[in-house]
């Protein structure tokens, strides 16, 4: 099984940026995404960074694959999906239909906002040049369990295994509007919340991690524990998604996990330390995604 | 301008096709359809009942089958497309692709409309339906401005219609996981957001109100405050230190004031919301738009809000505050 790293939710400085993926390059990850998929006003790496970034990774060695907008709908949108998409270099990771119409024909990843729950939704795509799937973040084991029976050949499954699930997106703009702004006059504010910010419930339960247009569930999702019945699944891919802390321990744990040399239940412990708002697991279980089981 | 009336119930068909309706949209007694409400829907023998009502007034009737079949489930949605196809709607509502890729194999003259569920939020993702499916309609999210709704119709020949009046999503349908996180059931699979069922009203010592879902606690009403349902992105939440309705207010949206524009820019249909409300609410919804939408084909640079529709509307609003959402850039 080989780990990835998502894409970077959040929206750091570029010289944060460069020097968290640099750090990638000792550490014993195999695929990594990189771009912008939250919001296209965050412009600290412009397309041609990310480009260049993502040359440097392979060179590195790295498996690179570029990641669209999760919502687009400006004009301008449109022209950087179209910049990402029609690069002759790097495979792209479609996270809307939008990306899917414009990558067919060619062998894309679907990322996991794009809505693929059955079978037949699978396949079909499949015919249209679909290489790689990630799990819809609210889909559990049994779930899992009946989509890899039916899964079509050379098609590599990808899991969300570990971080703060992207569990919606908005026109609006949420870190904007705690501050009393409109997105148009944003001021990037969000680039003060490199790990967004907390929503708690007036019992002060920690909820939600507000991250510019979208919605994190704050706990971070982790199924290390469950590592057996993935492998015994056929899961190809393990997805670990970027934090600003710890990040290099995470991946640590992985591998050492999937190298055998740590059980999952030790690994699962170690990992409640380096979360920003301790874990959850519910929706592997078919249960409430904030439920740690 | 077609207008595309909720149909919760037969008595709700009746009254939106009897008020003006264009269309009227519906959905099976399952969670193959986004309202999927204990009370609410339609059998085989209703629906038919429905459509006869309908036909005879010149009324089309669109069947929503519009949430996500899982395997286990999937032979579900297979029969609610097989039945209303053997009913005789006119349209088939859906979001997922296999559904849409089944419907349009077992039913190839059906017309075939892309749900607000599907998330197309740009002319690339309705272009790509268009191509494999042949939708001839794409309900769009209501995240969109009115100029970004301008683009998509500029690329594609496929009919737009769009949230003209009703509760508010103010996230990406079809993409908005906040309920299943709290609850374990999800608009994309089960077919409801914040479930009846995991609701709780609790009267506090001090008279107040708490509204919790699955022990959640969504919002704390002192006993002056008119209490809301507990609908997550409606409810009150602390950032960084301050209390606020930090996702959306609990607003409705209104688009009237917005009409015109709406028409100018090549919107083919509004859709009103509210499937899971009382046949006088569809009555008086479907009304005011009726005229509201006569009086803008009529003389559409005369066009004005006129204050009795304002009044009417309001009447059935979810709180008292009306918006138009992302149609209006400062509100995103």
């Amino acid at each position: 099984m080989k780990l990835s790293v998502g894409p970077n939710f959040y929206y750091w400085s570029k010289e944060k940026t460069l020097a968290f993926y640099r750090r990638l390059i000792d550490l014993p990850v195999d695929i990594i995404y990189l771009g912008e998929t939250v919001c296209a006003k965050r412009k600290q790496m412009h397309t041609e960074d990310w480009l260049a970034l993502a040359e440097e990774l392979a060179a590195a060695g790295k498996e690179v694959v570029l990641s669209t907008l999760a919502l687009s709908g400006a004009e301008s949108d449109m022209h950087t999906l179209k910049r990402i998409c029609h690069n002759e270099q790097f495979v792209v990771e479609a996270n809307d239909f939008g990306a899917v119409g414009v990558l067919e024909g060619r062998p894309f990843v679907a990322g996991p906002g794009v809505n693929l729950y059955n079978h037949k939704s699978i396949a079909w795509l499949a015919q249209l040049g679909l290489k790689r799937w990630v799990l819809p973040v609210e889909l559990g084991c049994e779930t899992l369990k009946t989509l890899q029976a039916h899964r079509p050949d050379n098609l590599e499954t990808e899991v969300f295994a570990f971080g703060r699930l992207p569990l919606a997106y908005s026109a609006r703009c949420y870190t904007a509007r705690a501050h009393q702004l409109q997105k148009d006059q944003c001021q990037h504010r969000c680039l003060e919340y490199p790990e967004g910010m907390v929503l708690s419930t007036q019992e002060e339960q920690v909820f939600l991690a507000i991250n510019g247009t979208q919605m994190l569930s704050a706990q971070t999702y982790d199924v290390i524990a469950e590592l057996t019945t993935l492998e015994a699944l056929g899961v190809d891919i393990l997805r670990l998604s970027p934090q600003p802390e710890y990040m290099d321990k995470v991946i640590d744990t992985f591998h050492l996990c999937l190298s055998h040399r740590l059980t999952p239940a030790d690994a699962a412990t170690r990992l409640k330390d380096w979360v920003p708002s301790g874990v959850c697991n519910g929706y592997w279980y078919g249960d409430a995604g904030i439920k740690s089981i | 301008m077609d207008l595309v009336c909720p149909a919760g119930n037969f008595p709700s068909l009746k009254a939106a096709v009897d008020n003006g309706a264009n269309a009227v949209y519906a959905g099976f007694k399952d969670q193959t359809n986004a309202r999927h409400f204990a009370g609410l829907n339609f059998d085989d023998t209703a629906l038919s009942r429905g459509i006869e009502y309908a036909h005879r007034q010149g009324v089309r009737v669109f069947l929503a089958i519009n949430t996500y079949p899982q395997p286990s489930t999937w032979h579900r949605w297979q029969q609610a497309v097989d039945h209303a196809g053997e009913l005789g709607v006119d349209c088939l509502i859906i979001a997922d692709l296999g559904v849409m890729d089944y419907a349009r194999n077992r039913w190839p003259d059906m017309d075939l409309h892309l749900s607000v569920q599907g998330s197309a939020t740009n002319y690339e993702a309705v272009e790509f339906f268009r191509r494999h499916f042949g939708i001839k309609r794409v309900v769009l999210p209501r995240v969109l401005s009115v100029k970004q709704i301008q683009q998509v119709i500029a690329h594609t020949q496929v009919g737009i219609e769009v949230f003209g009046f009703g509760s508010l999503c103010v996230m990406v349908e079809g993409r908005c996981a906040l309920s299943s996180y709290v609850t374990g059931e999800s608009p994309n699979t089960y077919g409801a957001c914040s479930p009846a069922k995991s609701v709780e009203w609790i009267e506090r010592l001090d008279d107040g109100m708490d509204t919790r879902l699955n022990g959640l606690l969504v919002d704390r009403f002192n006993a002056e405050e008119k209490v809301g349902y507990p609908t997550l992105c409606k409810g009150r939440f602390g950032v960084a230190g301050n209390t606020y309705h930090a996702m959306e207010e609990p607003t409705s949206l209104n688009t009237l004031a917005i009409l015109p524009d709406l028409f100018k820019a090549g919107v083919k249909a509004i859709k009103l919301e509210g499937r899971q409300r009382s046949p006088a609410y569809v009555a008086q919804v479907t009304s005011v738009w009726r005229a509201a939408i006569d009086h803008c084909q009529k003389d559409i640079d005369r066009y004005l809000t006129q204050a009795d529709w304002v009044s009417q509307l309001e009447k059935v609003s979810e709180g008292t505050q009306t918006t138009l959402g992302a149609y209006s850039r400062p509100w995103q």
